[in-house]
């Protein structure tokens, strides 16, 4: 099973993961804070399983002041992703892009 | 039963504090399509032929080719996004408000699970986790 050697399969293969993914890819944006009060496990927990997730490269993060934020990367998921739910994350974000891009804009 | 190929749309919906002439030419010229969206070579004409081109990953070559089939300025945008094969289209629908704008995204021809080329060549997200439990139980 060489499949299984892929860091993305391996990384999805727990179904804690799978839900901390998908809750990124649902809700957007969130905190190691916020994802554990859903998660129902220990912080240290919720961040090892980021860092399984972003070694996968299916979540990327950034840092805000003292927050670290994530957020889910479907494109990974290209090659095996189900279309709508892989479109569905892709143009809300790009919906939020282009609020953006419409309040810099002139009248 | 092969003929019967259904698909599935997706839709978004937002409410924009904008008029419609000011959101079309986000959604119309090139260089602001690619603020938002990805690089392109764009042009509001029926029957022109462009990509999309965003940053290849793994299984993907970030290219989509489209043809643009409606400009209805400032109401109605419509194009083909074929990528990785699988051909959908994308049409936005501009609606004035007293607010602003009604902005309708609707991206459709989308393969459903019973459909011919889903079964070909697409695996479903849940159908692929399913079938990895399935093999990782059995390694256990």
């Amino acid at each position: 099973m060489p499949a299984l050697a892929d860091p993305v399969f391996k990384a999805l293969a727990d179904p804690t993961r799978r839900a901390i993914f998908e809750r990124l890819a649902r809700d957007g944006e969130q905190t190691v804070h916020a994802l554990t009060s859903s998660a129902g496990i220990s912080q240290p927990a919720v961040s090892k399983h980021l860092t399984i997730l972003k070694r996968a490269k299916l979540v990327g993060h950034r840092h805000e002041g003292r927050e670290t934020h994530y957020s889910a990367c479907p494109q990974a998921l290209a090659p095996l992703a189900d279309w709508m739910e892989q479109y569905g994350s892709f143009w809300r974000d790009r919906f939020d892009q282009l609020e953006n891009l419409l309040k810099r804009m002139d009248k | 039963m092969t003929t019967i190929d259904p698909t599935r749309t997706l839709v978004i919906e937002r409410e924009m504090p904008h008029p419609p002439e000011k959101i079309w030419r986000a959604l119309s010229q090139g260089q602001l399509v690619e603020e938002w969206l990805m690089k392109n070579d764009f042009q509001p004409v029926v029957g022109h032929r462009f990509n999309f081109r965003s940053t290849p990953v793994p299984g993907w070559n970030g290219i989509i080719d489209c043809e643009v089939l409606v400009v209805d300025p400032p109401a109605r945008l419509s194009y083909t996004w074929v990528s990785m094969g699988l051909e959908s289209v994308v049409a936005w629908t501009l609606t004035p408000t007293p607010a602003g704008t009604h902005v309708r995204m609707e991206h459709s021809g989308f393969p459903s699970e019973e459909s011919a080329s889903f079964k070909g060549a697409k695996y479903g997200w849940q159908s692929f986790i399913g079938k990895l439990e399935q093999v990782i139980g059995r390694l256990e």
